[in-house]
């Protein structure tokens, strides 16, 4: 079991285990809502997240796509007047809803990090060209405007060939170390 | 002066022109760019969303290489690699554990993280007066060439710019994180001016600009009307991702929202590399899909 499992029953415990983040301390009056850019297509508002994190609701929350919505643009956190962390409580209850079941995801977003981070272990830098093909394929979303406009490549934005540092062993042994659940048991 | 270089992903992609400006205005300045060599991606805007060790070794890998390369002081232009490192290099010296492990997910014993990272904005708020008395040269010397003085401009920082402050302000406070003034005193050195407005600190929505078009479409239109509103006839920017959804996304926008903004959208190293005398070509203006000569003025 590893240290997300055994806690999901406590969910503010394991968010204060890996973060050190108290969502108890949240008071509650919303201002991190107020000022969040994704919050009106939000069912759970980053303030829900937070009561909800400290009642330990872990269904409520991971039964919802809203914390998929967070574009960690960190606003929350920047403007919490009680010194709360919203953004990384947010990133933490991915992690933790990828752990529990990884097909949670909003299929298009997953699909997203998914083939981003394929990139980077294949060539240790982001191929955008190939990011853009990969989530295309993955999401059948073939004729969305995704960056295939008129003129991107006569405009010479997207490289036609992928780079590949040399450290690409180095990577892979990264990922292979990262992606073993024990290593993401940090405080 | 020398400083390190960590262009990221965007920069050699959808992001040229930046790289190309900075380039041309670097040693303008008397500054030569070393950059990382064999620099991998940072995460974003990933690695973070899902894996926080992964996320904080990717950061790290680069940090530990630009220390042995000898290399105290990193350049990241892109506002999200800036982001990612600086808050990789900030969780590793406040979290003796996270560091440890990320020296051992790493094998890397050595690494003491000890650099500084920066961003563009930063970098160029420092050298402002420099910019400031060559664009004045610049100025006197040619009086054909396109001009930035007088052009009304909105300077956004985005996001993650000089958010979350205790990151981006750490160890020393560089700017203020809700009411910033970095971006403005580098737009003043180069002779356009600054309009004022309320959305420099808003989020364009980067993160979702493959997966969630609409929140993006929505996030991009709320910037770009406030900015016409605000009389700007230009926003000025210091991120890739930001421009591409500023830019590239601007039609499309404009389209759903049943008007024009026609604002072209230019990267800070940009406005800078024009003031100094750069032509568009060599600053990568041709790439843009919002045209830049229309606002650029040429005295007769
Ligand atoms: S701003 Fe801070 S204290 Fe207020 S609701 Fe949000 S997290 Fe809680
Ligand atoms: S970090 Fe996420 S929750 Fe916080 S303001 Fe930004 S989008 Fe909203």
């Amino acid at each position: 079991m590893t240290h997300t499992e055994s806690k999901k029953d406590n969910l503010s415990a394991a968010i204060r285990g890996l973060t050190g983040e108290n969502v108890a301390r949240c008071y509650q009056c919303g201002k991190c809502s107020a000022g969040c850019p994704m919050s009106q297509e939000m069912k759970l508002k980053p303030h829900d997240l937070m009561r909800l994190a400290s009642f330990d609701q872990a269904d409520r929350i991971f039964g919802d796509e809203s914390i998929w919505l967070c574009l960690t643009c960190e606003t929350c956190s920047a403007r919490c007047p009680n010194g709360c962390d919203p953004a990384r409580v947010i990133d933490t209850l991915r992690e933790m809803a990828l752990a529990r079941d990884p097909s949670r995801w909003p299929r298009a977003i997953g699909a997203f990090h998914a083939e981003f981070l394929k990139q980077v272990k294949n060539h240790g830098r982001v191929f955008e060209l190939g990011l853009i093909l990969g989530f295309k394929l993955r999401t059948g979303r073939l004729f969305d405007d995704a960056l295939s406009g008129p003129g991107v490549f006569a405009r010479g934005k997207l490289a036609l060939q992928p780079h590949r540092i040399s450290g690409i062993d180095e990577m892979r042994k990264i990922f292979e170390k990262c992606e073993n659940v024990e290593n993401r048991d940090l405080s | 002066m020398k400083i390190g270089y960590y262009p990221g992903c965007s920069l050699s992609s959808t992001g040229r022109e930046y790289n190309e400006s900075l380039q041309v205005i670097a040693p303008l300045l008397g500054v030569t760019l070393q950059e990382i060599e064999d620099w991998n991606c940072c995460g974003a805007s990933s690695a973070h969303a899902t894996n926080r060790q992964l996320s904080l070794a990717l950061a790290a890998r680069n940090l530990a290489l630009a220390e042995t390369q000898a290399i105290p002081e990193v350049l990241a232009p892109c506002a999200a690699c800036y982001n990612r490192l600086a808050s990789a290099r900030h969780a590793l010296a406040k979290d003796t554990r996270a560091f440890e492990k990320t020296r051992e997910v790493l094998e890397r014993p050595e690494f003491s993280n000890s650099v500084r990272v920066k961003t563009s904005v930063e970098w160029l708020r420092d050298l402002a007066p420099v910019i400031q008395k060559k664009a004045e040269e610049t100025a006197s010397r040619s009086a054909t060439s396109p001009s930035v003085k007088g052009l009304k401009v909105a300077c956004y920082y985005g996001c993650l710019l000089v958010r979350p402050p205790e990151v981006t302000q750490w160890p020393t406070q560089w700017d203020d994180p809700e009411d910033p003034s970095s971006m403005e005193t580098v737009v003043r050195a180069t002779g356009a001016e600054p309009v004022r407005w309320n959305r420099r600190l808003d989020c364009c929505g980067a993160g979702f600009s493959l997966s969630r078009l609409d929140s993006v479409a929505r996030l991009g239109r709320e910037i770009l009307q406030e900015a016409k509103k605000a009389g700007a006839q230009a926003l000025v920017v210091a991120c890739p991702l930001c421009h591409v959804n500023l830019d590239f996304r601007q039609q499309a926008i404009a389209r759903k929202a049943g008007g024009e903004f026609d604002l072209p959208v230019f990267y800070i190293t940009e406005l800078v590399g024009l003031a100094l005398g750069a032509s568009q070509a060599q600053l990568g203006l041709n790439r843009h899909y919002v045209r830049t000569d229309s606002v650029l003025e040429r005295s007769p």
